[in-house]
């Protein structure tokens, strides 16, 4: 799809703005499902429901005071959070939202998405060096090791899709499963185990509980963020809640179907004028944001309900557990693959 | 036209970047401005529609490979080197210029000898630059040095993991 660069521009814009919006609702979502998991009612004054309260610790977060430690690089310092937000962001210009609606709709997205993800690490890595702190420092190690032994296995389990989809285009993934009776076509019914793998190994990628050892407070006071402040430990709060949202929407787009009603092929049969009309699109912009709010759910469900893993618990699990799966089933796919096409 | 633009800006990103990497005195420091290099690198094989070389050239080299050499200058702690007393703005001079005149004299005896490859247009490149193209070429023509490589790559891994157990196994 070619469109002028400024609408592409305009497109840009309104899910740069989504991301925003959505990330100080999912903050809200967190605190108060983990309210009501901890039978509390979570933040309850400001504005109806609370639900100003993000807003409110925004504008708190603006106008706290920048403090830089006396021994830490003030380049790099800054440089970490506008990263790890820049590169939360970037990976929104890869989900499709609805038929054709993506704004760089490549041939290779599915490695760009990786890359993306294999890159996020410098952020994290260059806060907890940068900072001169000890904390810092173990939170940012933590982390690059962390997401190295992850990524293979998320690698092997994209893998996995690519080899049903027989495409690297994140569009075509989605096309791919329109195939089957109603939602029979989504992978996660076709590559159950690929699924389960790119789940675990997502929260892993997006430092999330049970895999937040590189922030985990019990220990290391903050993590990596221990030693920034105001909007600078606000742009690491935000990337956090876009990471994990994008991931939601990559979750739903390689296994659940991305945009595609449950059911579209039969409910295009009944009504085929809908098909390529504005209504449908809207349905799907719906069904997709719908799917990942649920997964964004989910991602708070675990993460106050689950314990965090010790070091060698996550590393054990890493490399002697979810990589062999990964790649047994690499292998089971290919074989299927060959065997039905 | 953009692409010749993109093309130069890129360029001349990456050699500063390289520079910046070797005049550098805080290896940290160094390492980003390698990892910058690294990202031209990929924006200037995008100028040439080679999509999956670019995102490949980020996952593998700045994605992977650079994420490790950080971690390992981190735990170094290396101390930073004393910044250079006086600059030898002759020598530089003279550096440049002479890297000039190598570059003339290389590109002109390439010319005579009529190794300089063809110009290949954007629409052939961006044929080639397919990840299916290169996985066909890949696997059928250079199948063999393919597997060779593969289990060079894995007698290595074994190699590094039976040094780093401290007894021999």
């Amino acid at each position: 799809m070619n469109l002028a660069w400024y609408w592409t521009a305009l497109i840009a814009f309104v899910i740069v703005n989504f991301l925003l919006i959505s990330a100080s609702v999912l903050v809200y979502a967190e605190r108060k499902v983990s309210g009501y998991m901890q039978n509390r009612p979570g933040p309850n004054r400001v504005g109806p429901f609370g639900f100003l309260q993000p807003f409110a610790d925004v504008v708190k977060l603006v106008f706290k005071e920048n403090i830089v430690p006396a021994l830490a690089n003030p380049f790099v310092h800054s440089l970490a959070p506008m990263m790890m937000v820049v590169i939360a962001m970037t990976a929104g210009a890869l989900i499709p939202f609805a038929h054709n609606v993506v704004i760089a709709d490549m041939d290779v997205s599915v490695l760009v998405l990786l890359a993306l993800t294999s890159i996020s690490v410098y952020g994290v890595t260059l806060a907890g060096w940068s900072s001169n702190s000890k904390y810092s420092l173990l939170g940012g190690l933590r982390s690059s090791a962390q997401m190295i032994s992850y990524e293979l296995s998320m690698g092997l389990s994209v893998l996995s899709v690519v080899l049903i989809a027989s495409s690297l285009s994140l569009t075509e993934i989605v096309t791919d499963q329109a195939g089957g009776w109603g939602i029979l076509g989504w992978n996660v019914f076709r590559n159950p185990i690929g699924a389960i793998l790119f789940i675990v190994t997502a929260f892993a990628e997006t430092n999330r509980a049970p895999f937040d050892l590189p922030e985990a407070e019990q220990e290391l006071v903050g993590g990596y963020h221990t030693e920034y402040s105001g909007m600078k430990f606000g742009m690491f709060f935000l990337a956090e809640y876009v990471n994990f949202f994008i991931a939601s929407f990559v979750i739903v787009t390689l296994f659940f179907g991305g945009y595609m009603l449950p059911f579209e092929s039969l409910i295009l049969a009944q009504w085929p004028a809908l098909a390529g009309s504005i209504p449908l699109m809207i349905m799907q912009i719906g069904t997709v944001i719908i799917k990942a709010g649920f997964f964004a759910y989910v991602f708070i469900w675990v993460r106050w309900t689950l314990p965090r893993f010790k070091y060698q618990q996550l590393m054990t699990l890493g490399w002697k557990y979810l990589l062999p799966i990964a790649l047994v089933n690499a292998m089971l796919v290919a074989v299927g693959v060959m065997i039905f096409s | 036209m953009t692409a010749s633009i993109l093309f130069f800006v890129l360029a001349s990103v990456a050699i500063a970047a390289a520079l910046g990497m070797l005049i550098s005195r805080n290896p940290v420091n160094s390492a980003l401005w390698l990892i910058l290099n690294l990202f031209c690198v990929a924006g200037l094989y995008l100028t040439v529609n080679a999509e999956f070389i670019a995102v490949i050239q980020v996952l593998v080299y700045a994605g992977a490979i650079m994420v490790l050499f950080l971690f390992v200058i981190m735990l170094l702690n290396l101390s930073v080197l004393p910044d250079l007393k006086r600059i030898e703005w002759r020598r530089i001079i003279a550096f440049i210029m002479g890297m000039g005149l190598l570059a003339m004299l290389m590109f002109i005896v390439a010319n005579t000898l009529d190794m300089v490859p063809d110009p290949v247009t954007l629409q052939v490149a961006a044929e080639t630059g397919s990840a299916t193209s290169l996985a066909k070429v890949l696997f059928t023509q250079y199948a063999m040095p393919l597997e060779v490589i593969g289990i060079l790559l894995l007698a290595a891994t074994i190699g590094a993991v039976v040094i780093a157990k401290k007894k021999p196994v």
